[in-house]
């Protein structure tokens, strides 16, 4: 057998051999064999050396070559094995996937309150109003002389309205940012006062604190079609876009004209739901009371016409609505009192 | 407000449902809180009857049988147990099938075995009066089998009206007959007072002076009736005012009732006979004057309040209650009808002062108008004339008059769709307005209005006017628009942005949010054990003493909610409140111009498993120190803010595991386990951990510049210095980055290690890791060694910690 045919030889036996191998362990055996130190081939190639200088060239080149198709030919066979043997353990390494997660995850919610509250304010901070806060312990002057109350306003009453002292209470509304508002910002002024409203009532639907949004939008020729706009818009947003609302005159001090406003009831048409029965969120009517607005008072832009709120030149709409209620309705809560009670299965409900 | 329908439609008939009615004056601004009905139901089973005779039940003393003639063919036996019953007249029966008032259906009965084919019915029977001691007996001239609804007014919806403060000429049947007119188009009918008996002049027979002051009692009238008989209303009105929800009582009283609710202004009738000295005076009471009242309760009085004297002293509390001396009784025969227009808001405090409500002090605490004073005398001379057989002496008192001139009010038809956004044409503004009473004239822009006295104190300009124009025009037909924001700062500002991520930082740590009251307890204090607590905020008025003060702290409410749900269960206890609380330097000195301070805190409470145990981790670790550590770390992380803990607390604290929470080296709260005490006021047995600080004092974030982190490589390595057992981890890590500097980026000590054989009695080892790092270069090796020398040489001399292994 000539060198060149021994060399084509190991060659084929070579890859037979690694072609054969089943597994890592056995190509290494193979590449050891061939390849190795002790193995033929690299021998051949020391061998050259020996041989007469015309044939040195062809069969050095020969061996050489191989030898490296044969190294080619095994890296590659290790490769696809080595793919093969980790798909095959990774298959042997199942785990329940339906076992719980560990450490489970601590899902910490927010109250629902401060969810609704960040939803409304959301809301109006897309309509470009700003949120102002104010103080919950007020004085009467801004809870009620300049929001227009009579004097004898029943609201005023000891009954009714907590008191620190005789010219000191707690705010019965966010109402009175309205005034210190515009004490404080020359019109226009679009701003939203979120907050903490307290008054002496205790019953299935009232609790002694509570929550308000308060809106005030005054500019030169704000209308009453603009706050029914803004709080169409409102109520979409926060009961869903097929809603309409419904204004109903009413009467409050410091707004003139003064709407109730009510927005078409979501869990029902006209009052009979999807089953036909009667809707117990709406009672059969339909519609929901939401909020209290209309159009701020002359008398209480007297109070700040040294501020540049000419009821003249300016004009604008206020509303207040409760956060618990809109919360309640949107959620089908059906006690306010559990909104207080702050147990824990009830705050994780709401994601 | 109740508001029989029956009634309504002597003056306007707007042909359409009480439901639908009910709807249109909601759209309008009268509110309608529900419909009632009063009477019977369905009125085909009751008839008049003519009893032809009368004979006694054979097995009962009390029951009688009747043969009654109902307009069939055969009279109907009907058993009956009134003692009035008798042979010739005329009653009304109820046939079986029959709805009765309280919705129970009549079916034919046996009455001790003999059978009864419908009811004989009395009074109360009817909802006509509360009488029941016989049956009802009608006129003679109905006849037998007539509906008994064609005859009398038995059956009546009633929309019960919530009627709102600056609408007091709605507390009438004949005001409300008004809005329904013009809310409907239904044509109005004339005020049933228009044509009034009685005359004006000089009156003989009474003295009247008024000594309070004339704003106190700005109108005073009085007519008197002479041969007055005192007896039983007709049915019809007994029914009337049954359905609108009063009493009958006897001809004289129930027209007196009757007047003021339909004309909304109240009257009393006094026994002119029983007034001494035959002269009324109004005045202001005397202190602790007292004065019994028609009630039989003696009211003490004070010098606020307006009571009106004979000659014996005080017969009534002006305007809220008449008294009992001078009471119309059956021996009445000269009346005297008094109305008066008194002051609202005085009369608003004398009916709180005394607790005294009734219907009259309801209606003169919303402010009538004088004019009113004398629609009620028309009235009440009318029906006094008509069925108390009373005739009216020539004259009337009237002392004070009439209110001011009505006023006329320019309303701009630019004006209108200025406010409202929306143009209504002139001749539909001239239309509403006249249909509730004002009187328009054109002017070149608009309209000159004029109000009518009955609403002289609700409307005084021109968005008053438009007010009116609108909700009858309907404010449901705005277009909707929006305004275009003109703000200048948009957004929310830095620090309600802080206060959001603070609160999402800590639900996302697992803890839920709660939100307390603001008010709690005096005694929480001493619950917490604080040994000198601020003085709080107090309510003059609290609803109870456990709510009677406002919080200082958020702390309470956290620790009452976490006892509430571990009482329910809740084994693992993580939760945090965002909210104001409540301060003051000195709480007597609280006013208006000095207010209290209202910062905003964020609280958190640990207790019990840090997490819900696992399959693979069935003991998880509780909350101590550390774990409320790591959420105040979370937080403040979030936030962005350095932070240090400072000394340790004690008080109402563990004293061994508490510290204050320092921000730039001031305290800004607390961080630490709730001393065992404290904890078990709440009943915690186990560890309760938590922090609480004044979150609207924290700093703001500030823009953070950007550092280069990755252009070099860093290097780590590990340092452990054994030092004595009252150094802290955070002194030493103090040092090492003091020393460290300028290349030492980070240090944090990870392990803390005890062997008293091996590193010696009272000492112990802390592991730190050292990161070093420069913008610039690669460090070398040197470098790295000189700057880690410098580290060692500082812990030795300043903590006397020398470095193990090596070093």
């Amino acid at each position: 057998m000539s060198l060149s045919e021994k060399i084509t030889e190991l060659q084929a036996a070579g890859a037979a051999a690694a072609n054969a191998a089943a597994n890592s362990a056995e190509l290494e055996e193979v590449r050891v064999q061939y390849l190795g130190r002790r193995a033929e081939l690299p021998n051949l190639l020391r061998g050259v050396a020996e041989l007469p200088p015309a044939e040195r060239g062809a069969v050095g080149k020969a061996a050489n070559e191989a030898r490296k198709a044969l190294e080619a030919l095994i890296d590659q066979r290790a490769g696809r094995l080595a793919i093969e043997e980790l798909e095959a353990r990774l298959e042997q390494d199942r785990v329940d996937v339906t076992l719980p997660a560990d450490p489970l995850p601590a899902v910490g919610r927010l109250h629902l309150i401060t969810q609704t509250w960040r939803e409304i304010e959301d809301i109006f901070l897309g309509l470009g109003y700003r949120v102002a806060e104010g103080p919950e312990v007020e004085s009467v002057y801004y809870n009620f002389d300049a929001l227009n109350h009579e004097a004898t306003h029943p609201a005023r009453a000891w009954t009714d309205t907590f008191y620190l002292s005789d010219e000191v209470l707690l705010r019965t509304h966010t109402s009175p940012m309205q005034v210190r508002s515009m004490e404080q910002q020359r019109p226009p002024i679009y701003i939203i006062v979120p907050g903490r409203v307290y008054r002496r009532d205790s019953d299935v639907t009232h609790t002694p604190q509570f929550h308000q949004v308060e809106g005030l939008a005054i500019d030169e020729n704000i209308t009453l079609a603009d706050l029914k706009g803004t709080l169409q818009t409102f109520a979409r947003a926060i009961f869903g876009p097929e809603r309409n609302i419904r204004l109903r005159p009413h009467f409050f001090p410091f707004t003139e004209p003064s709407v109730e406003v009510d927005v078409s009831c979501f869990n029902c048409s006209g009052g009979v739901t999807a089953a036909g029965e009667r809707c117990s969120i709406c009672k059969g009517t339909g519609w929901l009371e939401i909020l209290g607005s209309g159009m701020v008072d002359p008398n209480v832009l007297h109070f700040v016409k040294d501020s540049g709120y000419d009821p003249e030149l300016v004009q604008g709409f206020a509303f207040g609505m409760g956060i618990e209620r809109i919360a309640m309705l949107k959620y089908g809560v059906t006690d306010l009192r559990l909104l207080y009670d702050n147990d824990i299965r009830f705050l994780e409900q709401f994601a | 407000m109740r508001v029989p329908l029956e009634w309504l439609h002597d003056y306007v008939e707007p042909h359409m449902d009480a439901h639908t009615l009910a709807q249109r004056l909601a759209q309008t601004g009268t509110e309608v809180e529900r419909i009632e009905h009063h009477g019977v139901r369905g009125g085909e089973n009751f008839v008049i009857g003519h009893v032809l005779t009368r004979q006694k039940h054979p097995d009962a003393d009390r029951l009688s049988v009747c043969m009654v003639d109902v307009g069939g063919s055969a009279p109907a036996q009907i058993v009956c147990g009134a003692p009035n019953v008798a042979a010739g007249l005329t009653v009304a029966v109820a046939r079986p099938g029959a709805v009765m008032p309280d919705g129970t259906r009549l079916g034919r009965a046996k009455l001790r075995g003999i059978e009864s084919e419908g009811m004989i019915l009395s009074e109360r029977e009817l909802q006509v009066s509360e009488e029941h001691n016989g049956i009802m007996v009608l006129d003679v001239d109905h006849a037998p089998g007539t509906p008994l609804l064609d005859v009398l007014n038995v059956a009546t919806d009633v929309l019960v009206l919530e009627i709102t403060p600056n609408r007091p000429d709605c507390l009438g049947i004949y005001g409300v007959a008004r809005e329904v007119a013009a809310a409907t188009g239904a044509p109005l009918k004339p005020a049933p007072w228009e044509q009034d008996p009685g005359s004006f002049g000089e009156l003989d027979g009474v003295q009247v002076a008024i000594e309070a002051e004339p704003h106190l009692c700005p109108r005073f009238t009085a007519r008197i009736f002479d041969n007055v008989t005192v007896g039983e209303s007709p049915l019809w009105m007994k029914a009337r005012l049954m359905a609108a929800g009063q009493r009958p009582i006897s001809n004289v009283v129930d027209v007196t009732n009757y007047v003021m609710l339909l004309s909304g202004q109240p009257m009393h009738a006094f026994d002119l006979d029983r007034v001494a000295g035959r002269r009324l005076t109004v005045r202001r009471a005397r202190a602790q004057e007292q004065v019994q009242t028609l009630d039989e309760q003696t009211r003490t009085l004070d010098e606020q309040m307006l009571v009106i004297e004979d000659a014996d002293g005080p017969t009534s509390i002006a305007g809220v209650m008449g008294g009992a001396r001078s009471e119309v009784s059956d021996a009445t025969t000269t009346l005297l009808s008094e109305v008066a227009t008194w002051n609202g808001p005085n009369i608003q405090r004398t009916s709180l002062r005394l607790a005294l409500r009734s219907e009259a002090s309801g209606r003169f605490e919303k402010g009538l108008q004088p004019e009113q004073a004398l629609w009620a005398q028309a009235l009440a001379t009318r029906l006094l004339i008509d069925l108390c057989g009373a005739t009216v002496r020539p004259g009337t008192v009237d002392l004070g008059g009439p209110g001011p001139q009505p006023a006329t009010i320019r309303l701009r038809d630019a004006r209108i769709a200025g406010l409202l956004g929306m143009e209504i044409p002139r001749e539909r503004t001239r239309r509403h307005l006249q249909a509730i009473g004002f009187l328009t004239v054109d002017a070149a822009d608009g309209l000159d209005v004029t109000v009518p006295d009955f609403r002289r104190s609700d409307i005084t300009r021109e968005a008053d006017l438009i007010e009116e124009v609108a909700r009858l025009d309907g404010v449901d037909n705005l277009p909707a628009t929006l305004p275009a924001s003109a703000n200048t700062e948009r957004g929310l500002t830095a620090r309600q942005r802080q206060r959001r991520r603070a609160a999402d930082a800590l639900a996302a740590q697992g803890l839920h949010e709660i939100i307390g009251w603001s008010f709690t307890s005096p005694e929480l204090a001493q619950r917490l054990r604080l040994s000198d607590p601020a003085p709080a905020l107090t309510l003059a008025n609290p609803m109870s003493s456990e709510h009677s003060q406002l919080r200082a702290v958020l702390l309470g409410s956290l620790l009452d909610v976490a006892q509430r749900n571990r009482a329910r269960g809740a084994t693992r206890i993580a939760l945090f409140e965002s909210g104001r609380v409540y301060h003051h330097d000195q709480p007597a000195q609280l006013a208006p111009e000095r207010l209290a301070r209202e910062p905003h805190h964020i609280a958190a409470i640990l207790a019990g498993p840090l997490r819900n145990a696992t399959w693979r981790e069935q003991q998880p670790r509780h909350a101590d120190f550390f774990a409320a550590k790591g959420v105040l770390a979370a937080l403040l992380s979030t936030l962005g803010i350095d932070w240090q803990v400072g000394e340790r607390l004690g008080g109402f604290l563990h004293p061994g595991r508490s510290a204050q929470v320092l921000v730039g080296g001031e305290p800004v709260g607390w961080i630490g386990e709730i001393h065992p005490n404290v904890a078990a006021n709440w009943d915690f047995e186990d560890t309760v951990a938590g922090f609480e600080l004044e979150l609207s004092a924290l700093p703001l974030p500030g823009v953070p510049s950007f550092q280069d982190v990755g252009s070099f490589p860093e290097v780590h390595e590990d340092l452990a210095v054994v030092v004595a057992e009252q150094v802290t981890a955070g002194e030493l890590v103090e040092v090492v980055r003091a020393a460290g500097r300028p290349l030492l980026a980070g240090a944090e000590v990870f392990d803390v290690y005890r062997d008293s054989a091996r590193l010696g009695e009272g000492h112990k080892s802390l592991a730190v890791r050292l990161d070093y790092r420069a913008a610039d270069r690669t460090l070398t090796d040197a470098e790295v060694m000189a700057q880690r020398q410098r580290i060692i040489n500082a812990v030795q001399q300043q903590l006397d910690g020398r470095v193990r292994g090596g070093g």
